[in-house]
């Protein structure tokens, strides 16, 4: 069988699924195939945010550390989705730990290339940002619905 | 209709403040999934439960209850023994006979497993008649997650997701709004039913995602429990708009509720 390229495997991803054919060629160009095992880091709070990660399998946990509590787990991201966007966002450093839960296969893609992608082919540039924009809003929406703690029984 | 003598067969505590109470009677309760009782604690009052037992055994009529206020208390006090009045069953089912030969997905939101525990129980009973089988459920907390031992057995006919709001440690499962879980769910959204119960907050995010990965809103039914009193259409109590909640719900499709619920007074 022959083995899949990462634009294969993308092509298979919800997140770069509908990409243009030419875009997603460029996106792969800067993307590799990465495994962590469960208790692993893919990204460290205050640290250099190099990569974000398409993930393919398992589960990674968006932590943060609070003196007390030990690491509290803020939410998971499963298979299909993402994990960071602090490398589109100056200054390129992770806000919270990303760990792996359980064993994690994803594509890793180096930050720096694609902002230079983005810099130089106009339509990588916002194919990409109309993306992240999708996945922060759902992120914000989501949140939202959590601080309403509707499971709570007053009132039900 | 006077309510009919029950007795306390068993009682199980499920959650810091939630009790199944497993009741009979002087002849079986033949329901179907999605109906609620009355439930009368002698000498206190009488409110709206759904059923959460098995249809195919309506000699054991089950009731799962969270004890919010005076009634609820009471009835969560029982003991094995205990006298309750049962009347009933009301309301409208989940179109457990209307999702045959289709996908269905499940999805319920704190203690809205409870009502929708007898449409699982159904769907897995008669698992070849249906197409792929998903729950997926949303607690605050892995300490508040329902029937906990059941949804590994049910992970054994259908696919059963699960995340919580605020984790302890050592929980490897998911962390999020259950909206987060719907896109894993593996339905063809254009050959799936919806069955979705919780806080209405979290139906209409539900609702609202599941209108966008293509489920038609006739196919998309929600339980709504609105405070009921008589439960036979004559009070007015649970009034939504034209609709009594009380016979023609709770259980009703997205296309007839969306109109209502669009008027905020209601
Ligand atoms: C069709 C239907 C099915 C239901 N199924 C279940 C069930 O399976 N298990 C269960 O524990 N409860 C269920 N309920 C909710 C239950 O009827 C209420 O919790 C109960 O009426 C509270 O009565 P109380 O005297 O204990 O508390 P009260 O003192 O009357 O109220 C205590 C708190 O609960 C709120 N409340 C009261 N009634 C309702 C209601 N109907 N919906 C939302 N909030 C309410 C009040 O605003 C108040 O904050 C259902 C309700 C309906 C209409
Ligand atoms: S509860 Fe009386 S009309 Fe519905």
């Amino acid at each position: 069988m022959k083995k899949k390229t990462i634009g294969d495997l993308l092509r298979e991803h919800p997140f770069f699924a509908d990409l243009e054919p030419q875009v997603l060629d460029v996106v792969a160009c800067c993307g590799q195939n990465v495994h962590f095992a469960s208790g692993e880091l893919l990204g460290r709070e205050g640290q250099e945010a190099s990569f974000f990660y398409a993930l393919r399998k398992g589960r990674v946990a968006i932590e943060t550390f609070v003196p007390s509590r030990g690491a509290v787990t803020i939410e998971t991201v499963d298979a299909g989705g993402v994990v960071g966007w602090s490398w589109l966002v100056p200054p390129h450093l992770w806000v919270f730990d990303a760990r792996a839960v359980l064993p994690v296969r994803a594509i890793a893609f180096d930050g720096q290339c694609l902002r230079s992608r983005c810099e130089t082919d106009a339509a990588v540039g916002h194919a990409l940002l109309r993306r992240f924009a999708g996945l922060l809003a759902e992120r914000l929406r989501a949140t939202r619905l959590r601080l309403l703690d509707v499971y709570g029984h007053a009132p039900r | 209709m006077q309510p009919r003598p029950f007795v306390v067969r068993a009682r199980r505590r499920e959650l810091a403040d939630t009790v199944t109470l497993e009741l009979t009677g002087d002849a079986p309760l033949p329901f179907s999934p999605g109906q609620f009782n009355m439930l009368y604690a002698f000498g206190v009052g009488e409110i709206a439960i759904s059923i959460s037992g098995d249809p195919a055994q309506p000699e054991v009529l089950r009731h799962t209850v969270r004890a919010v206020g005076r009634v609820s208390e009471a009835l969560c006090g029982l003991r094995r023994g205990e006298g309750v009045g049962v009347r009933g069953p009301y309301g409208t089912p989940w179109p457990v006979a209307e999702a045959e030969g289709l996908d269905v997905l499940v999805v319920a939101g704190g203690l809205g497993l409870a009502p929708l525990r007898p449409a699982i129980l159904h769907l897995i009973r008669h698992r070849q008649r249906y197409g792929h089988l998903v729950m997926c459920y949303g607690a605050r907390t892995p300490a508040d997650v329902l029937y906990q031992r059941e949804l590994a057995r049910w992970q054994r006919a259908m696919q059963v997701e699960v995340t919580v709001d605020s984790p302890v440690s050592g929980w490897q499962g998911s962390v999020g709004v259950v909206t987060a879980l719907l896109p894993r769910a593996a339905v063809d959204p254009a050959r799936a039913v919806a069955m979705v119960c919780g806080p209405e907050i979290m139906m209409r995010f539900v609702t609202r995602d599941l209108l966008r990965m293509g489920l038609p809103p006739e196919r998309i039914y929600l339980s709504m429990e609105r405070n009921m009193k008589c439960a036979i259409g004559l009070c007015g109590h649970c009034q939504l708009g034209p609709a009594f909640l009380c016979k023609d719900g709770p259980v009703l499709p997205w296309s007839r509720l969306a109109p209502l619920l669009s008027v905020r007074e209601l």
